[in-house]
């Protein structure tokens, strides 16, 4: 178990293993996203209150899962980083914080997409939408503050300790459908029931979802191969591995 | 397929320009940080590269300076 923790805090070693799941990934993440997405546009049927406009649950809940969980893993990774001091740790930090960013703002632009034929809005302070919004301008403050400080080593200890205090917020973002009167529906996907959707919508999300995690995966693996590249530039392993053509 | 035609797919009973926005955006956003990534992955390693061949170049070079001569200079004392 230690074992496989100190590997896991070797560059080299996790370079190596990116290297070999990439293509995985990225094939795999392409197809289910693509099934997905095509099964969720073209062959769902209609939904019998929202019509039509509710096809965009099939890239809204993805991105908005995917903003949470990677602030989440982000958080973990930020106490590894005060913990154990270890390197990979701040460098996963690093690589994923735009990514976050990116899929926090799909969320919030499909869902005010989605609000506007729905609600007749597209936006109101209600708690999710809110809660949503402060996790966008966390993730922004997180990839500010990292680039405000040069010396590597405090930027990472103060980077985590933004993210670690951010994170109060993932509950809020979760809870914030039941303790208040939201316009927002409640969650579409429950680990302990069954779903509230027809099979026939739900398995196209699911493949949508799973699919972004697999792109989300390739995206962190590529991501966290340039960051190691960078630090790890002047190191011998790193100019073999570049003037052997950078595989 | 939930829709009869290419057309009724395309209007999605007026919901069509929300939902193909939606997407549009989706897509853009995502591919768009996919190729950003591969192509900044690669811009590093051609830096790297760059920059450990101009190392090997001057190393390859034979450096007049550094190197100290201790020949024995004799002085005439005429």
């Amino acid at each position: 178990m230690w074992q496989w923790f100190h590997k896991l805090g070797s560059p080299k070693w996790f370079f190596g293993i990116a290297t070999r799941l990439m293509p995985w990934l990225l094939i795999g993440g392409l197809l289910l996203l693509a099934a997905g997405l095509v099964w969720g546009l073209a062959f769902a049927p209609k939904d019998y209150l929202q019509g039509n406009s509710y096809r965009i649950i099939f890239i809204h809940v993805p991105s908005a899962f995917l903003a949470q969980s990677i602030y989440i893993s982000m958080a973990v990774a930020a106490l590894v980083t005060l913990v154990w001091r270890m390197k990979l740790a701040d460098v996963f930090v690093k690589a994923i914080a735009p990514v976050g960013l990116v899929f926090t703002f799909l969320a919030l632009f499909t869902g005010a997409v989605w609000g506007k034929p729905t609600w007749g809005t597209w936006w109101v302070w209600d708690a999710r939408l809110t809660s949503m919004l402060i996790l966008l301008f966390l993730y922004g403050g997180v990839i500010a503050l990292d680039r405000a400080i040069n010396d590597e080593k405090s930027a990472a200890r103060a980077v985590a300790v933004l993210v670690l205090v951010g994170v109060v917020n993932i509950p809020i973002i979760k809870y914030s459908v039941d303790w208040w009167n939201t316009l927002h529906q409640p969650a579409t996907f429950k680990l302990t029931e069954k779903p509230t959707m027809p099979m026939e919508m739900w398995l196209p999300l699911l493949l949508s979802v799973l699919g972004l995690y697999l792109l989300f995966g390739w995206l962190t693996c590529l991501r966290m191969k340039t960051e190691i590249l960078v630090r790890e530039q002047r190191t011998r392993w790193v100019k073999e591995l570049v003037l052997a053509g950078g595989k | 397929m939930a829709f009869d035609s290419l057309s009724a797919f395309i209007v999605m009973e007026g919901h069509g320009p929300y939902v193909w926005a939606c997407y549009a955006v989706f897509a853009v956003l995502l591919g768009g940080m996919m190729l950003w990534s591969a192509k900044r992955n690669h811009s590093v390693i051609e830096a790297c590269q760059r920059r450990y061949e101009a190392d090997a170049k001057t190393s390859a070079q034979p450096n007049r300076n550094a190197s100290a001569t201790f020949a024995r200079v004799e002085i005439s004392q005429d």
